[in-house]
């Protein structure tokens, strides 16, 4: 979809959940569009991280939660510092 | 894949040497307590070593990995244990396994640079496998108590995943 949308209206930011369970990210393909909050919920007892290599960096500790605003449109593979075999994708596409 | 007891138990003797049979019937809660503890207290351990020894980044990321992770989950089952007011009873399989990663924290004091971190993460994988076997084939199945084998099996899903990132780790020292 093109971007410049005329007298639409902006669209309504949205939050996206992710949630972390046993070592996994779920669901771990998302859509955002640029503007929209990505907030990662850490169910496990571990620490995790949602990293993009060169990108983003959230620290998830143990049983809580953090966000992050997906400013640029793009796909990125993100995935644990920590346990590198977790692995989630983000596709953000123009708002 | 069929599951026999004394198979998961001769998967636990990290060298063969030593005899389990005192082991073989089910274990009760306090022995699984006691042996999921030590396993965890034992990959600790390996891992202060590593990161005191090596200089490689991967492997004592790694190991610092280990050592956050394995705190976690045995401050979990601390706390589960105190909670059921159930005191972790020592016994053969925890003794053998002690036994074992004394001998190996050796041979390894004795490794450095390169030879040192192939040896630690070989050892990595294997005992992650090892100690995966028994929580499948073994530990889980005799868990008694429900949270006792809920923490057991997130502790599977946890040490299988450290599995992989261990056997990432040996793919990339080649």
């Amino acid at each position: 979809m093109l971007a410049p949308i005329l007298g639409a209206g902006m669209a309504q930011a949205e939050t996206i959940q992710v949630t972390i369970d046993k070592m996994a990210f779920s669901p771990a393909d998302i859509e955002a569009k640029a503007g929209d909050t990505i907030e990662w919920i850490n169910g496990d007892i571990l620490a995790h991280t949602a990293t993009v290599k060169g990108g983003f960096d959230v620290m998830l500790p143990p049983k809580k939660s953090a966000s992050l605003v997906v400013e640029k449109v793009g796909l990125f593979d993100y995935y644990c510092r920590f346990h590198p075999n977790m692995k989630g994708h983000i596709a953000v596409s123009a708002p | 894949m069929y599951i026999r007891p004394v198979a998961a138990i001769a998967a636990l003797c990290l060298l063969g040497s030593v005899s389990l049979t005192q082991a073989a019937d089910k274990p009760s809660d306090p022995e699984i307590a006691h042996i999921a503890y030590t396993a965890g207290a034992i990959d600790i351990e390996a891992a202060k070593q590593a990161i005191a020894k090596s200089k490689n980044k991967n492997v004592v990321a790694f190991a610092k990995d280990m050592v956050r992770d394995h705190e976690a989950v045995n401050q979990q089952a601390l706390d589960l244990v105190k909670k059921l007011n159930v005191t972790p009873e020592d016994n053969a399989t925890s003794q053998a396994l002690s036994k074992a990663a004394a001998d190996e924290r050796k041979k390894l004091g004795g490794l450095k640079g390169a030879a040192f971190d192939k040896a630690y993460v070989d050892n990595e994988v294997a005992y992650h496998k090892q100690v995966n076997g028994a929580l499948e084939t073994l530990l889980i199945p005799s868990a008694g108590n429900g949270e006792l084998k809920s923490l057991l099996e997130t502790g599977l899903k946890i040490f299988q995943g450290h599995q992989q990132h261990a056997e990432h780790v040996a793919s990339e020292l080649k």
